[in-house]
């Protein structure tokens, strides 16, 4: 792996959010006595993530898995409860605001809902002014319009609509809107977190083929959240499945597709509804998704995984590469089982 | 006789400037047993076409013409009391997010005896005793602990499944499932579609499945409408409208799916979005966004060309019947 040079480096990241709002609600009677109880959701878990440059790696999973905790450590919008952060070999998660300043433009980040992450009583030219002036305080009026007018054009959208507002447009353009705010500062690293779901299908390729061209034209590295695995074929180079706050496989996409390793992976592409299939035949997983806040003991998917032995119950997978370069914590393919 | 026959139904929304029409010249039916998919994009009249059929769409949308034969009986010109009876009884709904559909202040249970009461004289007892039997039958585990439990106490997919326990509590002889998995996970959604595959197999029970994902139809049902701009554009058998759609809009939605594209290519996209129902354009609604535009599309409104199991409205598809003579068109045998 290390012929790649690697913008974003995750080393073992934990991110705990506790339950209980005050001092109060952990109080609890036990055995006639009062004890504090502190419990927490435990959304990332010891995650390790190499993205190396220019490169578009999908991460998928369920919800609730921690995708987009994941994402949000990543661009220092939420401090990991442990763990580090490294950016181009600079460890970015202990940094102050200040500090910070100087990465946030080369991070950049696309939400799912356009409805939402628009603000309304914003004219599309402010929106896309805002970022340009506030990390180019040199620049002047006349350079800042060149740049919002180059990055409208660049994502279609007529820069004559500059003082349009986000309702004046349609889901497909708003999400445009949102993907040139985050062009306009020239990142060189974009995490999207969904940024299709929330469109139709027609308009979900328009977005799709734009995304494309920005990450062709600018050299874009892409770290893509997406819960839609046909969209991962066709987007990514490589993969990142998540389950339960861990990697349990990260594989370049064809290696993925046409071979998983790891059991979950397995089920998950056998879930995807092909077009030309005219009867589903899934591999059922047995019970639900366990909750994050008392994970299982040892893999945390053992108790819904057919391979599972005893030592499954206790040792905590790690992930190992194996010799087509694929990485999978499972103890059933490191010992050769499955 | 068809177990539901709808003929040119037609929905309009009483607005301050004029009526705007949200169905037009919609006809279809479902016989018993049938698995029937509605498919299309956001504003394309899927959802109203299925409030129609249970006659729940609200002020100021009205029902502005044709007619809605279920058994032979026209729904919409039934009394409140007399669509209240078929309304879960004769025929139910599954909606898509159900944790907006089960109540989140009552048990499983009572909201379930409740909709059985609605609709039989029967005692308590025997009420539980068939909500369990159809929590059984959706493959709830530990059936009769869930029952006393809360929504807000199961997991989504498992939520769904208790949706669809209740629609099936007065064995309907049709379910309409409106986007019934789009809320869920991929693995949810798997467990969901072979539940419902599984249910109208072994009770003869007919279904509407409204979705936009293309894939779930061509699992799930046997035939097909697909809609734009509250119109059906083509109808015709699941499998043979995936393989070889005829309408340029069908083509469009069918070839924008990322798995129709070599990994990495560009994905071909329709051009344009969805008119709102205010400025539909004239004479064909797709015109604007159609590759093989010609001026009659601009002003006329198509008429169906029909084939043996299907029919399109399309003037460049009719252009073509023309040059090649209908009797070359092959038609996709039923499966």
């Amino acid at each position: 792996m290390s012929e790649h040079s690697i913008l974003v480096r995750a080393k073992n990241v934990y991110k705990e959010f506790p339950i209980h709002a005050g001092l109060l609600e952990e109080l609890h009677f036990e055995n006639g006595r009062l004890t504090r109880k502190r419990e927490s959701v435990k959304a990332i878990n010891g995650v390790q993530l190499e993205v190396r440059k220019g490169e578009a790696l999908c991460v998928v999973g369920e919800s609730g898995c921690g995708k987009s905790t994941m994402a949000r450590v990543i661009m220092g919008l939420i401090k990991p409860t442990a763990g580090e952060i490294y950016y181009d070999g600079e460890r970015i998660d202990n940094l102050d605001s200040t500090k910070l300043l100087r990465f946030r433009r080369k991070m950049q980040m696309i939400f799912q809902n356009p409805y939402a992450s628009l603000n309304p009583r914003m004219t599309v030219q402010d929106t896309l002014e805002e970022p340009i002036r506030f990390h180019n305080p040199e620049n002047s009026k006349a350079e800042v319009q060149e740049k919002v007018s180059a990055v409208m054009d660049s994502v279609g959208i007529d820069p004559m609509w500059g003082e349009r507002y986000p309702h004046e447009f349609s889901g497909g353009q708003r999400q445009r809107i949102s993907i040139a705010r985050a062009l306009a500062v020239d990142p060189e690293f974009i995490v999207a977190d969904e940024p299709i779901s929330a469109l139709d299908v027609s308009i979900q390729a328009q977005v799709l083929n734009l995304l494309k061209d920005a990450r062709d034209e600018r050299a874009l590295t892409y770290i893509f959240i997406t819960h839609d695995l046909a969209v991962v074929e066709h987007f990514g180079t490589r993969v990142a499945v998540m389950y339960l706050g861990t990697f349990c496989e990260i594989a370049e996409t064809r290696t993925l597709f046409s071979s998983p390793r790891h059991p979950y992976t397995q089920a998950l592409l056998s879930a995807i509804p092909r077009l030309n299939q005219e009867r589903p035949h899934h591999i059922k997983l047995k019970g639900e998704v366990p909750t994050p806040i008392n994970l299982p003991s040892g893999c945390v998917f053992h108790g819904r995984c057919i391979h599972a032995n005893e030592r499954c119950q206790h040792e905590v997978p790690k992930l190992r590469e194996l010799r087509d370069g694929t990485t999978v914590a499972c103890h059933a393919v490191e010992e050769g089982r499955l | 006789m068809p177990l539901l026959e709808v003929k040119n139904l037609e929905v309009k929304f009483a607005m301050r400037r004029g009526d705007l029409t949200a169905l037009r010249d919609v006809s279809f039916s479902i016989d018993k047993g049938e698995r029937l998919g509605i498919v299309g994009e956001s504003g394309a009249g899927k959802s109203v076409v299925a409030y129609s059929i249970l006659n729940l769409i609200s002020k100021p949308g009205y029902i502005s013409g044709g007619q809605i034969l279920f058994q032979g009986k026209d729904l919409s010109k039934l009394s409140p009391e007399e669509m209240r009876a078929i309304r879960g009884d004769g025929i139910s709904m599954i909606f898509q997010d159900p944790m907006m559909t089960l109540n989140p202040v009552l048990t499983i249970g009572t909201q379930m005896v409740e909709a059985l009461h609605a609709h039989r004289e029967i005692s308590d007892q025997r009420a539980r005793a068939i909500a369990i039997e159809k929590l059984v039958q959706v493959h709830i585990p530990s059936a009769a602990t869930r029952f006393a439990q809360y929504p807000h106490e199961l997991s989504g997919g498992m939520r769904q499944r208790i949706v669809i326990a209740t629609a099936l509590l007065t064995d309907p002889l049709l379910i309409i499932a409106d986007e019934p998995t789009t809320a869920l996970d991929v693995t949810i959604q798997a467990e969901i579609i072979e539940l419902l595959l599984e249910l109208c197999e072994s009770s003869d029970v007919g279904l509407i499945l409204i979705t936009h994902d293309l894939s779930v139809v061509g699992q799930v049902t046997q035939r097909v409408l697909v809609m734009y701009a509250g119109r059906i554009v083509e109808e015709g058998l699941t499998h043979g409208i995936i393989r070889n759609p005829r309408h340029p809009y069908t083509q469009g939605l069918i070839g924008a799916l990322p798995q129709q594209t070599v990994p990495g290519g560009r994905l071909n996209q329709i051009r344009g979005v969805m008119p709102s129902l205010a400025n539909t354009p004239s004479g064909c609604a797709f015109h604007p966004r159609c590759p093989h535009v010609t001026d009659i599309c601009e002003s006329v409104m198509p008429e169906y060309s029909i084939f043996d199991r299907s029919r399109v409205a399309c003037h460049w598809v009719k252009d073509q019947l023309g040059d090649v003579g209908e009797q070359k068109i092959n038609e996709t045998p039923a499966p």
